[in-house]
């Protein structure tokens, strides 16, 4: 039977000073920086007025409650419920196709591979950029300023806020696509519009595609709550029902929501694949 | 140098036409029936939707002079033209983007140390029973589904007006989509080290922590800060329900038609998610690498 020489422990430290003599201050890093982390959540604890008593009071009214959600039920007003349920579902699929469909042009603008000057992009983004930092619920705010209360606030609020995030993904996938085809189309004597055309529309409606589908699976949800603010759909029969503390209505109303969104991510999953193909789908 | 396209013979020609323009037609045929299916999908929205191009064109001037009204004082003047009045509120308004942004920051690691609790009974190979990675994901999925200012909503009558709704309701739905996308990493993880712990004795808990952790931390610290950057742009809304931060604020504004406040407050918004958005990017970039940033 061999034996494993002894750990010559000496020369291994000294063999390897970076594992055994790391200096201090990098051994330190890690639990400094937890400490810090932590160190902010105990001061934002206290500052956001957190304490046990509120929150063990809080958690017994929640309990109660959660006690008067059940069972769920409707009351009388199922039909109104289902107007508003596909109200959402409208507000959903309008706002993101306008948004995709104003999107698109607006992506190739943003492109590096088709508009190469860094002058004309940089605005564009920008744009593009502070758009999607206002959330939707404050656009929400603001159409209703204009067009009034009612769903179609919500589709313009929809439209707007989308329209900023696809921008960017749509000329993301622009300068992801394969420059071959681009070259052989101009090699053939094609234009630039040719160009976009049958060398770069090709590769990307796919991948557009499948990214539309994506949102109007995660605008359903949104398209729930921008009815708080007041801009229809479900989410404004939910806001009103939690104010009267009909709670047998308002766990009515999150289970259609949950149920609604469960069926939109299952035929939308199911859209995806056929028209992307099973290996694509991130 | 000459070269010679070789053209078949035109009988062999017009069976491959043939075939080409069948296989063309048949994809145009599939393609309108979409389209029409589409097409269809969206009038009955537009009905249900209460779209009305009437009013929309005849209150689209509003949108614009909208803003043209929020870049305007009280007085008449441009608002860039006196900063001082424009701004009268930002001692006010900072200290509520700071609790916007403590709200977010308490949320976020709240809800990441519950998610990172749960995420290993959830993950497919590492889930102790089947029931129990059920259960888990069911609830995960509750969690993220209910949108968070639902949670809110609800949250600011159970514990009172005021940022702790906003901090649960941010912590819970963190939960449900940290959780996820945390055993969605433990999921990819190579198996092997867990084996060789487990080959020596050691409890779950200790193969979780020495041969899971390791190859997840990165993962998990970069989800986590993009989570939390999502979290201060729901933070910034929560007010509107009346769970703290400079929602509020801003929902008040819109509502009395004080133009000029409009726009100081979606400036400051904007530029603090702008801030945020660049160093939790920067974070992320400087702690793992550019092929962690996905």
């Amino acid at each position: 039977m061999t034996q494993l020489p002894a750990p010559n422990s000496e020369g291994l430290r000294a063999r390897y000073p970076e594992v055994f003599n790391r200096p201090l201050s990098a051994r330190l890093a890690t639990p400094a920086m937890m400490l810090g982390a932590f160190g902010i959540f105990v001061f934002g604890l206290v500052d956001l007025d957190f304490s046990p008593a509120r929150f063990l009071s809080g958690l017994r009214q929640l309990g109660w409650i959660t006690m008067m959600m059940i069972p769920p039920d409707p009351g009388s007003s199922l039909p109104a419920y289902l107007v508003a349920l596909g109200e959402t579902l409208s507000i959903a699929l309008l706002g993101t196709t306008l948004a995709a469909v104003f999107a698109l042009p607006v992506s190739l603008l943003a492109a590096k591979n088709i508009v190469p000057s860094n002058i004309f992009r940089f605005p564009v983004r920008r744009f593009l950029d502070s758009i999607r930092g206002v959330d939707t619920l404050i656009w929400a705010l603001v159409w209703i300023n204009v067009v009034g209360l009612g769903p179609f606030a919500g589709v313009l609020a929809i439209a707007v806020s989308d329209f900023g995030a696809f921008g960017k993904l749509f000329s993301e996938a622009i300068e992801a696509a394969d420059k071959k085809q681009v070259e052989g189309i101009r090699a053939s004597g094609g234009n630039a519009l040719h160009e976009i055309r049958f060398g770069l529309m090709p590769q990307v409606l796919p991948v557009i595609a499948g990214q539309v589908l994506y949102f109007i699976e995660s605008n359903t949800r949104s398209a729930t709550i921008i009815g708080i603010v007041g801009a229809g759909g479900i989410g404004l029969q939910l806001a009103e029902q939690i104010r009267v503390l009909e709670w047998q209505k308002v766990s009515f109303l999150i289970l259609m929501i949950l149920v609604a969104v469960a069926a939109i991510d299952w035929i939308s999953s199911k859209l995806r694949f056929a028209i992307i193909g099973r290996r694509a789908v991130v | 140098m000459t070269v010679a396209v070789p053209i078949l013979p035109s009988q062999q020609l017009a069976a491959l036409n043939d075939a080409y323009r069948k296989a063309v037609a048949r994809k145009r045929i599939r393609v309108t029936v979409a389209a029409a299916a589409f097409s269809a999908a969206l009038v009955v929205a537009a009905i249900g939707a209460e779209v009305d191009l009437r009013t929309f064109v005849t209150k689209i001037g509003n949108f614009v002079s909208y803003f043209d009204r929020i870049a305007t004082l009280e007085g008449g003047a441009r608002v860039w033209s006196d900063i001082g009045e424009w701004f009268w509120g930002w001692r006010k308004w900072l200290s509520l983007l700071g609790e916007t942004i403590l709200i977010s920051y308490v949320g976020t690691l709240a809800g990441a140390i519950l998610g990172f609790a749960l995420n290993f009974l959830a993950a497919e190979n590492t889930a102790p029973a089947p029931w129990l990675r059920f259960a888990v994901k069911r609830l995960m999925e509750f969690c993220r589904t209910v949108p968070d200012i639902v949670f809110a909503l609800i949250f600011v009558i159970a514990f009172g007006l005021g940022p702790m709704a906003g901090v649960l309701a941010i912590a819970i739905h963190s939960i449900g989509a940290l959780g996820k996308q945390y055993s969605e990493i433990v999921e990819n993880i190579d198996m092997k080290p867990v084996e060789g712990v487990r080959s020596t004795g050691a409890s779950w808990i200790s193969c979780m922590r020495f041969a899971v952790l390791p190859q997840v931390v990165a993962g998990f610290a970069s989800y986590t800060l993009l989570r939390f950057e999502i979290n201060v742009r729901g933070a910034s809304v929560m007010g509107f329900v009346g769970a703290g931060g400079i929602g509020q604020e801003l929902v008040v504004a819109v509502r009395k038609f004080y133009y000029s406040d409009v726009s100081a407050i979606l400036l400051m918004i904007v530029l603090t998610v702008f801030v945020i958005d660049i160093g939790t990017g920067w974070a992320r970039g400087r702690l793992f690498g550019k092929d962690a940033r996905t």
